[in-house]
């Protein structure tokens, strides 16, 4: 090959990487993030068994059954989470829901102050320090929220943070639904 | 009728922006003089008519015309006529209209300014604005109209998301966009200038004040929300590599990168082709942050409502104009001549180096971002977040800022970079004294704190020193070095003022990241806590009503050593209308460091309140310095060699001693 010829095609370099990087966003576009992947739906939870933090009740999927729930995954270098986290602590003091806490990617120390400081809603929490259990729940960013019904498997999925919207509209209802 | 107007408006722009989209690339084929002049008078036409579209839109907010969906989605009657006005932007169409606004801003200001630019390349810059122009119009038209009638009309409206009813995010949005916008003119020079077929350094030179003025811009919009989110968000984090962020941060690394490779086409007429892509890159991403933020692909904090057509909408746009940008590039790049050549230590080379590190950070931020979107695709979960930018980002940006110093004493060709080191003894001391002030304030560890202060210290003295080494400071009498210093040109000043504000910021995110120190804890009324060195009583907490919520307001007696301060009063809202909680931290700065106090939940026993105290040491510095950038870039704007017409290349060029030394 010719070193022009080479030249004309390293200039077609960034025209291409474009053309796959939009091929993405397409595809994307087809996708709600806010869905659930449709192999979890209805699917029990994945199966695991994480140490709480700093000595506090930890996680297991087996705590996850018998109840309706939530399991909430939040970090504390995470924005949206403290935008949410109000709300979580009304829903936990004012209407008794159970929140289930997956704390993702993050220092057990950090999470702690993170809940010192903001409060803390959840019943009890799981340090899934290197994410693994989150890739299993198909966590896509952070936060998101999981309605998990009696018999243990995932209904819904919730993709950022929660909105007094979102909870009146959807989550609420829902819960009062699989409770019955 | 008033919003029928807007509406209107609108319609007759999207026809003057196809005939500013068309006449005037074939008057420049044709070299047609008439039609040439039709693509100016059509972007005049346009910013009137757009204008009118937006006057008309914030007719219908400010007086609560709630026939108006818009208006309902987004206002209410009782809030403060300051976030009526904003919320025009808090909301997807109307933040669509500002864009395309200050898109016919700009495509008036190179319709009136740039007189000495060739016509052919003038006409061809008005007509992609206008195609541009045409795109947006269309999109706001068939999927986002703001003036759409509700009948009957409500009451009242559904009131704007309460944390964006701050005055810090009011004017966030404005100049986030001037800086969006703003580098579409570059886009558009250099889709012209493949046209032409033809870069050389006077096309440096007319790209420049536009890159400028966007940079500033954006410069001052990511300030702005950074500090929005500082102090709203109630913890005193000021970046969170939230999607929306990086969306503005990745235009910004890139339009640094062409600021600086377009100084190199100016004086050096070289990495031409190498610029002409960064220019249709750095447009590319501010389109591709618009995509992220309005088609809701990526979730986040600040995004608005999401509606899968206009995702598809704006992925034809950006499709498009970028896609339309690079396959242009690909066919007529190489038609641009390769410029001068240089040793890898120069001026040219510190630039390139800069470029590259630049061009990296940007890579790094996308993948961060879509990452999570391109595996997805797969089938495969991942997710990002703060943990990956925060390992990456200091490994680029400790030699970008090593260089920054040094670059702007290297002359162009080639340099000894020895003899240079030599003239920075005094930024090198001036680092080792900060690193020993820092060691004796905050200790030993964490290193990184250490590393970071010397490194601000050698950004901020390196870029002043500069200044002090070209003026001879010292070494001649001090009036020679002063009429020295005014003879410098502007925008050597703005390259200084510039680098020392980035030093400046430096400081501030060293300082609040390392050497912060927290106290969560309950008070009662009348308990004291101390934070480093400040003793704070909660002498009461209020209930109180604000003109679109209810507050209760905690007042803290702030003492140092005894005597009264400062007084405290944080609160935590409540907007009924909107259903949410806000909380409205409470900040005492010394301009060295920030007090911050936050009322949280009533502890479970009724007896107190959750209350949160930072001390965060250098945090005002973060967006002090920000503004010092900001600053720099407008006296480089304000250079005159940037207005007066571009010398013709002389035949002899004059020998190099004698070229200004920069």
């Amino acid at each position: 090959m010719s070193s022009v010829t080479k030249h004309r095609l390293l200039l077609l370099l960034p025209f291409t990487i474009f053309m796959v990087l939009l091929a993405y966003f397409a595809v994307g576009l087809t996708q709600d993030p806010s869905k659930l992947p449709s192999t979890m739906i209805d699917k029990p939870v994945p199966v695991f068994d994480l140490a709480g933090i700093d000595g506090g009740p930890g996680l297991a999927s087996t705590d996850l059954t018998g109840k309706v729930q939530l399991v909430n995954v939040f970090a504390s270098w995470c924005a949206p989470c403290r935008v949410e986290h109000p709300l979580l602590v009304r829903l936990a003091r004012e209407e008794g829901i159970v929140i289930r806490g997956l704390n993702y990617k993050d220092k057990p120390e950090a999470a702690q102050a993170f809940l010192n400081m903001l409060g803390n809603p959840y019943t009890s929490i799981g340090a899934d320090k290197d994410g693994r259990v989150g890739i299993n729940f198909g966590v896509y960013g952070v936060p998101e929220t999981y309605v998990i019904d009696k018999a243990g498997r995932i209904r819904y999925r919730h993709v950022g943070p929660l909105m007094p919207q979102d909870m009146e509209d959807v989550i609420l209802p829902m819960l009062r639904e699989l409770a019955k | 009728m008033i919003p029928e107007i807007g509406h209107y408006a609108l319609v007759l722009a999207l026809l003057l922006a196809i005939i500013q989209g068309t006449l005037p690339f074939a008057g420049a084929a044709k070299r047609n003089a008439a039609w040439m002049e039709a693509g100016r008078m059509a972007a005049y036409g346009q910013l009137g008519l757009i204008a009118l579209a937006f006057l008309a839109l914030m007719w219908a907010y400010v007086v609560s015309d709630f026939s108006v969906l818009n208006v309902v989605e987004n206002s209410h009657s009782q809030k403060p006529m300051l976030y009526k006005v904003a919320g025009v932007w808090g909301n997807h169409e109307g933040s669509m209209l500002l864009w395309i606004f200050m898109l016919a801003l700009f495509g008036a200001a190179v319709a009136g300014f740039g007189r000495n630019i060739p016509p052919t390349l003038k006409a061809r810059v008005l007509g992609v604005q206008g195609l541009i122009g045409v795109g947006f119009l269309l999109f706001i038209l068939a999927t986002s109209n703001p003036f759409i009638r509700i009948l009957p009309a409500p009451p009242d409206g559904n009131d704007l998301n309460p944390l964006l009813q701050d005055p810090g995010l009011a004017f966030h949005p404005p100049f986030l966009y001037l800086g969006y916008v703003g580098f579409s003119v570059a886009f558009s020079f250099a889709v012209g200038a493949l046209i032409e077929g033809r870069v050389d350094p006077a096309w440096g030179r007319w790209v420049r004040p536009w890159t400028l003025v966007a940079w500033s811009s954006l410069t001052l919009g990511i300030a702005m929300g950074s500090w929005w989110a500082y102090y709203e968000l109630g913890w005193g984090g000021w970046w969170f590599w939230d999607p929306v962020e990086n969306a503005s941060l990745m235009p910004w690394l890139a339009g640094t990168a062409l600021l600086h490779s377009a100084i190199v086409v100016e004086k050096r007429d070289s990495l031409k082709t190498w610029t002409i892509l960064l220019a249709v890159l750095t447009f590319s991403l501010s389109l591709m942050g618009t995509f992220l933020v309005r088609s809701g692909v990526l979730t986040s904090v600040h995004a608005f409502a999401v509606d899968p057509r206009r995702g598809v909408a704006i992925l034809a746009l950006l499709a498009l104009a970028t896609g339309g940008g690079l396959l242009l590039f690909a066919l007529r790049a190489h038609t641009l001549k390769v410029g001068g050549l240089f040793a890898p230590i120069s001026r040219e080379g510190a630039l390139v180096l800069n470029n590259l590190l630049l061009s990296v950070s940007t890579a790094v931020v996308l993948i961060g971002t879509l990452m999570p979107l391109v595996l997805d695709v797969f089938g495969h979960k991942i997710s990002v977040g703060a943990p990956y930018f925060n390992a990456i980002i200091p490994f680029l940006a400790v030699p970008l800022v090593l260089a920054m110093a040094v670059g702007p004493f290297l002359p162009w060709k080639r340099a000894d970079l020895a003899g240079i080191m030599g003239r920075l003894w005094v930024a090198g001391i001036v680092t080792v004294v900060a690193v020993m002030a820092a060691l004796w304030a905050h200790g030993v560890k964490p290193v990184m704190a250490l590393v970071g202060i010397g490194l601000a210290a050698w950004a901020f003295a390196g870029a002043l020193w500069e200044i002090a080494d070209r003026v001879k400071l010292f070494r001649i009498p001090l009036s020679d070095s002063l009429s020295r210093a005014g003879g410098l040109p502007r925008g050597a000043w703005g390259t200084s003022v510039a680098h020392a504000g980035m030093g400046i910021a430096i400081a501030g995110m060293v300082g609040t990241s390392f050497w912060l120190t927290e106290d969560v804890r309950v008070m009662a009324r009348g308990e004291k806590t101390t934070v480093a060195g400040y003793e704070l009583t909660l002498d009461k907490v209020e209930q109180a009503k604000g003109p679109n919520y209810s507050t209760e307001m905690g007042f803290f007696t702030v003492r140092v050593d005894g005597s009264v301060i400062a007084t405290l009063t944080p609160e935590r809202r409540w907007y009924p209308v909107a259903r949410m909680q806000t909380t409205e931290a409470a900040i005492h700065t010394t301009f060295v460091s920030d007090l911050y106090a936050v009322l949280g939940e009533p502890s479970p026993d009724g007896k107190g309140w959750v209350v949160r105290i930072y001390h965060h040491p250098l945090v005002p510095w973060i967006w002090m310095g920000s503004l010092v950038m900001v600053f720099g870039g407008l006296l480089s704007l304000s250079d005159r060699r940037l207005r007066v017409g571009v010398p013709q290349r002389r035949a002899n060029p004059v020998p190099p001693t004698m070229q200004p030394a920069e």
